[in-house]
């Protein structure tokens, strides 16, 4: 060894290492400083003149104004969409309305960074789920929807199905491109016009998406866009010349709509809350359960209406499953959403986070045991740490209602009876998780849970061919798959009957 | 659950609560887990920190037959200064050799920090009788090597005799003395992520120092799922036992982007504790010349030619 070389030697091992900032550009987005309502193919003004700011919950920045649409927009909208409807939109050809859907899919995927990116700012969700969950799915529903588009014959053979007319569809703030896409995508494919109201927190990549309706040369009309809160939700709900509600949200406001709409004859499916059971049996593949009970209830925040939200842990593996659970929600990087490395962003509105707190501190007085990680939060912005409530009785509110957050209620089962038992025992029933080696096992419990969606050894897996949605107060009509063209649909029944 | 391996007398762990963890390993998450895991984005200083940890973790590699002193006087030379040009890039942790060569490999690391690692038990394959591989193992501890990575018997482990297996890599912890014992478990060869992680416990509770995932001498060595599930296996260990057992993915990590990948997988699934090269190697004779490469990129911020580093 010559001397030159024995300088290398034995310099300390640095310790730490602290991942440096990975923020994806916003420069590739360019935001107006005041949007419209979308109606008949264009921006215009709300009839009130109000609009109102939208923010950047990470921040608190507002980002832009869009307008509070009244019961005269609402009207426009409505009317403009019946005009397309019956002069047009029903009368092209099948291949035709397939060709401006798939315009649609593939200019989003063309525009994918712009969306994720708008995305991540007004809804606070990190920037790895707007790119990598959001955006493909968004896409996919846009093409799976448009290959039915002129087979509507073969979906439903003998059946005659025709077009309703049109759509009036309310989407909630937690996936907000994504579920414009679940909602649009049948129901234009399916024939129909629709006016769309998206979530007052969150109406900028809708905004965003009438001019990808542009781009695509989508017909004026076809689609509308109407912003504002829950007045405006109301009045489209309302309006006469709608023939159809399609709403995602809470279950508190699909009541509400169920009794405004009954013995109207308008159509109506609901997607609203749930409350589900992930069931880890002692023989699941540990490690792998464990990234599905976090993925199940730190997705978006927590923000998921099929979000694993009660863990139901077998007694004899409860030590490990809650030892490992605890060392992998500290790993967990709570922060800026755009930052490539976050794994939990922000909460999406302070009245959001006013109620995660308010059903929190409800766990800890009724005597849960309750697990926050370390985490060090930005000043600004709304933000919850990942928690873990362990010692969770069925009869505590924070196993009964959807806290809609990143908090996880724990319990504990004996037996695969006594899982189904308690996994069933709860007002909703929108989708459940099992964990277990044994396939037989996956599919007896697969029967017995009451819930729309049962995924085994994987949570919150979604694709356009996969039919979802609720049982009991978790709402009814399905989205995605075939089923979900049905709902979009009139189906001569006597032909069925064979008449 | 699927039934426990035939646990002979002297397993370390206690059994009571292992026994539900022998388990499995669901293939569908843990590929979805590493894959995650991969798209971690590491900029800048947090790089700069990286390749220069891989750097010092690696054991830098040669296991050809055409190996000379001639080869290992190279490959030693550049393993205690990899970068002649930039006094503040850190030796290598070792240089792997076949057992020939460690003479000449010792020899040239004396005074250095480099270890001389030395591979043994009738590499590659293992198919040797039991008491060969324990001689052989001795001989490369008395020609000076420091660390013996050893081989287990596939053939054995494949037909579901675990307690060969298990003595075998006893008989050789015992010869290798105070050498490093890195058992290598050939993943390649064992078709299941449920037999690497049966055969990572094993091998931890004969008293492997480290595990490893490859010899190196297979197209399907050492994957970022692979490694996971093994470092999971570590992992509980450690809970259970309190042991530290070392790990060492070795073949296909040819790209600095690579070793960032296994080293964000190594922190996010173990923790700090184990940055550091005496719990972590990579094995690897490639590798180096592009973690080269980079750390200069980032230093000078321009990408060099590649004929600026010396092919040792």
């Amino acid at each position: 060894m010559t001397d030159l070389e024995r300088r290398q030697d034995r310099s300390p091992v640095p310790s730490g290492w602290d991942y440096a900032p990975a923020p994806e550009a916003r420069d590739i987005l360019t935001l107006e400083e005041r949007y419209g309502l979308f109606i008949g193919g264009e921006l215009v003004e709300p009839g009130s003149g109000e609009y109102f700011p939208t923010i950047d919950p990470s921040s608190e920045e507002p980002l832009a104004e869009v307008a509070q649409a009244g019961k005269e927009d609402v009207d426009l909208a409505v009317r403009a969409a019946r005009d397309a409807f019956e002069n047009g939109w029903s009368d092209i050809s099948p291949a035709e309305r397939a060709k401006y859907l798939y315009r649609i899919a593939r200019i989003l995927q063309e525009r994918s960074r712009e969306f994720a990116v708008l995305e991540s700012l007004n809804g606070g969700k990190p920037i790895k789920e707007s790119r990598d969950v959001d955006l493909p799915l968004s896409a996919a529903h846009f093409f799976y929807y448009a290959g039915w588009a002129d087979k509507l014959e073969y979906a439903f053979p003998n059946r005659r199905p025709k077009a309703i007319g049109v759509a009036g569809q309310i989407i909630p703030w937690n996936f907000p491109l994504l579920m414009l896409a679940w909602k649009i995508a049948p129901a234009l494919a399916a024939g129909n016009t629709v006016v769309l109201k998206p979530a007052e927190t969150t109406p900028l990549t809708a905004l965003l998406f009438t001019d990808v309706l542009r781009q695509a040369e989508l017909p004026p009309g076809v689609v509308n866009i109407v912003t504002g809160d829950g007045r405006a939700g109301a009045e489209l709900v309302k309006h006469e010349g709608v023939d159809k509600i399609a709403f995602t949200g809470s279950t508190e406001v699909g009541k509400a709509i169920q009794r405004e709409l009954a013995g109207t004859g308008k159509k109506l499916t609901l997607e609203l809350g749930g409350k589900a059971a992930n069931i880890v049996f002692d023989d699941a593949a540990l490690d792998q359960a464990v990234e599905g009970i976090i993925n199940g209830i730190y997705f978006n925040q927590g923000h998921v209406c099929c979000a694993g939200s009660r863990l139901l842990v077998q007694e004899s593996i409860y030590e490990p499953v809650i030892e490992k659970l605890k060392l992998r929600v500290k790993t967990l990087r709570v922060g800026d959403p755009l930052d490539k490395n976050t794994d939990v962003g922000a909460i999406n509105s302070k009245q959001q986070l006013e109620k995660i707190r308010h059903l929190v501190k409800s766990g800890e007085e009724e005597g849960a045991e309750i697990y926050q990680p370390p985490c060090r939060l930005p000043d600004k912005g709304y933000w919850f740490v990942p928690t873990v409530f362990t010692n969770v009785a069925q009869s505590y509110r924070i196993a009964q209602e959807e806290i809609f957050g990143p908090v996880l209620s724990v319990l504990t089962f004996r037996t695969p009876d006594e899982a189904v038992e308690k996994a069933n025992n709860t007002p909703y029933g929108l989708s459940a998780g099992v964990w277990t080696e044994k396939g037989s096992r996956i599919l007896s419990m697969a029967q017995k849970l009451k819930a729309g969606v049962v995924w085994a050894n994987t949570y919150n897996r979604f694709d356009p061919t996969s039919p979802f949605g609720g049982y009991k107060e978790s709402g009814f009509g399905r989205e995605g798959g075939l089923h979900g063209l049905e709902s979009y649909l009139d189906l001569d029944e006597s032909e069925a009957r064979g008449g | 659950m699927a039934k426990a391996p035939a646990l002979p007398s002297g397993f370390e762990l206690p059994l009571e609560p292992r026994l539900p963890r022998i388990g499995s390993v669901d293939q569908v998450a843990v590929e979805e887990r590493a894959a995650s895991l991969a798209r971690r984005s590491i900029k800048r200083e947090a790089k700069l920190f990286a390749l220069d940890l891989a750097v010092r973790m690696m054991d830098l590699t040669t296991l050809e037959g055409q190996d000379t002193p001639g080869k290992i006087a190279a490959l030693t030379s550049k393993a205690i200064r990899p970068d002649p040009s930039d006094a503040s890039v850190p030796s290598v942790a070792a240089v792997c050799v076949y057992p020939n060569l460690v003479p000449a490999a010792v020899e040239r690391v004396k005074g250095s920090s480099v270890k001389v690692a030395s591979v043994a038990t009738a590499f590659p394959s293992g198919q040797s009788p039991t008491h060969l591989k324990v001689a052989e193992v001795r001989d490369v501890v008395d020609l000076g090597a420091d660390e013996v990575d050893m081989v287990i018997d596939r053939g054995a482990f494949l037909a579901g005799r675990y307690a060969k297996v298990y003595d075998e890599i006893v008989q050789v912890k015992e010869a290798a003395g105070q050498a490093h014992l890195k058992v290598i478990l050939e993943v390649g060869e064992l078709g299941t992520y449920d037999n690497v992680r049966r055969a990572s416990l094993l091998a931890m509770a004969a008293g492997a120092d480290f595990i490893k995932t490859s010899t190196g001498k297979l197209p399907q060595a050492a994957t970022l799922p692979v490694t996971l599930v093994m470092l999971e296996a570590i992992r509980d260990v450690h809970h259970e036992t309190g042991r530290r057992v070392g790990m060492k993915p070795a073949g296909g990590i040819r790209q600095a982007k690579q070793a960032v990948q296994y080293l964000v997988q190594l922190y996010e699934t173990l923790g700090a504790e184990w940055l550091t090269p005496d719990l972590y190697r990579l094995g690897a004779s490639t590798l180096l010349n592009d973690v080269l490469m980079q750390i200069r990129k980032e230093k000078t911020g321009r990408y060099q030619s590649p004929d600026y580093f010396t092919i040792d």
